[in-house]
């Protein structure tokens, strides 16, 4: 792939040593073009999270190179939206979008008008003043993903994030996400387990099996969007993916 | 409706207690020497505030108090910030606070004594090593059991260093725990007003103490029960921010 923005080689990641060594990644290779939306799927425990995780320097890989080429001027290149929204309860809801603008330079004034822009590109401008505990888990998972693009980085990791939501709450916020992708033009880095959400959002899906986890399988979908839900291309290429998930895991 | 008759019982309640207590040492009972029937207490108490006692007595023990409160709370939250921030430390200082922790605050009394004399500091030592133990358990317990996941939010933000996990994350996340610390804190203090002035310092516990070797005890009773209405005030005080501290939480 020419100029990817992050390029990982050989990488791997265990825990422990001897009898108890528990091999999570096995020498992956993933490359992700600037822009572009991948999806990561697969069963739990096969290291999706670990993946992101290592991407966002919380977890340290046993061997391999990950290489980020960010915009020189970018202060943090990734940003982060965790599954379960991980709001500060004791910050409103402007004040969380705010959090990772603190310490960039920026005056409170001018943190707190990029945070309400950023409330209005996910359409909770009106919410604003309002405690996380008065949110619905759809509307809290926006202020994370708002939190996460104030710090205007290039790429979004989100690590399962509507995958505690019900499933109307869901379809919603995968069409907001990709106005919102179309709009910034953002890279994404999507985990998730569910074949229809990675089909709906993906430019390409990447499948992930084991343990330990290594790269399974690879399906590029460049069907124009928005896509129709129950489109029958799009039901075609769900349908290989999970023949090939359950495939692989006969195998395992 | 409820209200109203809860509101009524407890107010029975306290009636039926005060006409006990006028009555037994009324009826020969008891000697009123040995337990003043509260209508002298009003009488007793105009005494005290026309001697000037009272108010000087009150503002010299609020002084130790809030002194001692503010020494022994402060030191027990950012030692207990530290102790709950840092295992190494905690391993460290595990069998001093051991050994330490059992000693009783009054148990203090002469080493304050000695080392500060017959002074108000020996009085406002002796109630912050009454408080400072009951607040450096909450602050360690609160720090411990602060959401990883949270600090792995300001990891991810890029706040890694010690000092911004505490500022950004600990402390805020600790403060519920810690506030219930330093309400218990709040009504120990009390107690240990009255000990470290018994020994002499100047202040309500002394007055009383003085008032009791001359079975005045009426003034006795003055002073529980300004101490029980000062305590009343703290404390309300103390809810009411805590409200608004917490005023976050669901």
């Amino acid at each position: 792939m020419p100029d990817p923005i992050i390029d990982i080689r050989g990488l791997s990641l265990a825990y422990g040593a001897g009898e108890s060594r528990n091999v999570v990644l096995e020498s992956l290779d993933l490359a992700v073009a600037r822009g572009e939306v991948l999806v990561i799927v697969g069963e739990s425990g096969v290291g999706k999270s670990t993946l992101l995780r290592v991407l966002m320097g919380l977890s340290r890989p046993s061997d391999g190179r990950v290489a980020i080429h960010a915009r020189p001027e970018c202060r943090t290149p990734m940003a982060m939206v965790f599954q379960d929204a991980r709001l500060l309860p004791w910050r409103r809801v402007i004040d969380n979008v705010a959090f990772g603008l603190e310490g960039s330079g920026l005056t409170r004034a001018a943190r707190r008008e990029r945070a309400r822009a950023m409330l209005a590109l996910v359409g909770l401008a009106d919410l604003a003043g309002r405690w996380p505990h008065q949110l619905s888990g759809g509307q809290r998972q926006r202020v994370a993903i708002a939190r996460a693009l104030a710090v205007e980085p290039d790429v979004l990791l989100m690590d399962e994030p509507f995958s505690a939501l019900d499933s109307f709450t869901r379809e919603g916020l995968q069409d907001e996400l990709q106005r919102i992708t179309a709009e910034t033009g953002k890279t994404v880095l999507f985990v998730t387990h569910d074949i229809d959400e990675a089909v709906t959002i993906a430019d390409r899906v990447v499948v992930i099996a084991g343990p330990p986890g290594r790269i399974a399988a690879e399906v590029r979908i460049d069907l124009p969007r928005p896509r129709p839900r129950r489109d029958a291309a799009l039901q075609d290429i769900a349908r290989q993916l999970r023949a090939e998930l359950s495939r692989r895991s006969a195998e395992l | 409706m409820r209200l109203i008759r809860s509101t009524a019982l407890a107010a029975a309640g306290l009636l039926a207690f005060l006409a006990l207590w006028e009555a037994v040492p009324r009826l020969g009972l008891v000697n009123p020497a040995f337990l003043p029937p509260p209508s002298t207490i009003p009488p007793a108490f105009l005494r005290e505030i026309e001697l000037g006692v009272w108010p000087e007595a009150v503002l010299s023990s609020l002084s130790h108090y809030v002194a001692g409160l503010a020494a022994g709370a402060g030191a027990g939250i950012a030692l207990g910030l530290v102790s709950g921030m840092s295992r190494g430390f905690e391993a460290f200082t595990a069998w001093v606070v051991r050994l330490l922790r059992p000693i009783p605050g009054l148990a203090w009394v002469p080493f304050a004594i000695i080392w500060f004399g017959v002074e108000p500091s020996a009085a406002v030592f002796i109630i912050a090593v009454g408080v400072f133990w009951i607040v450096f358990f909450a602050t360690q317990g609160a720090v411990r059991g602060v959401d990883r996941d949270l600090v792995e939010v300001a990891q991810a933000f890029g706040f890694r260093g010690p000092l911004q996990r505490l500022v950004k994350i600990l402390l805020p996340a600790a403060t519920p725990g810690i506030l219930v610390g330093l309400r218990t804190a709040l009504g120990q203090a009390w107690m240990a007003v009255v000990a470290a002035e018994i020994f002499g310092v100047p202040g309500v516990g002394q007055r009383m103490m003085q008032a009791s070797s001359l079975l005045s005890t009426d003034i006795v009773v003055v002073y529980m029960l300004t101490m029980a209405g000062l305590y009343g005030l703290f404390d309300s005080a103390f809810v009411a921010l805590q409200g608004w501290l917490l005023r976050w939480r669901a």
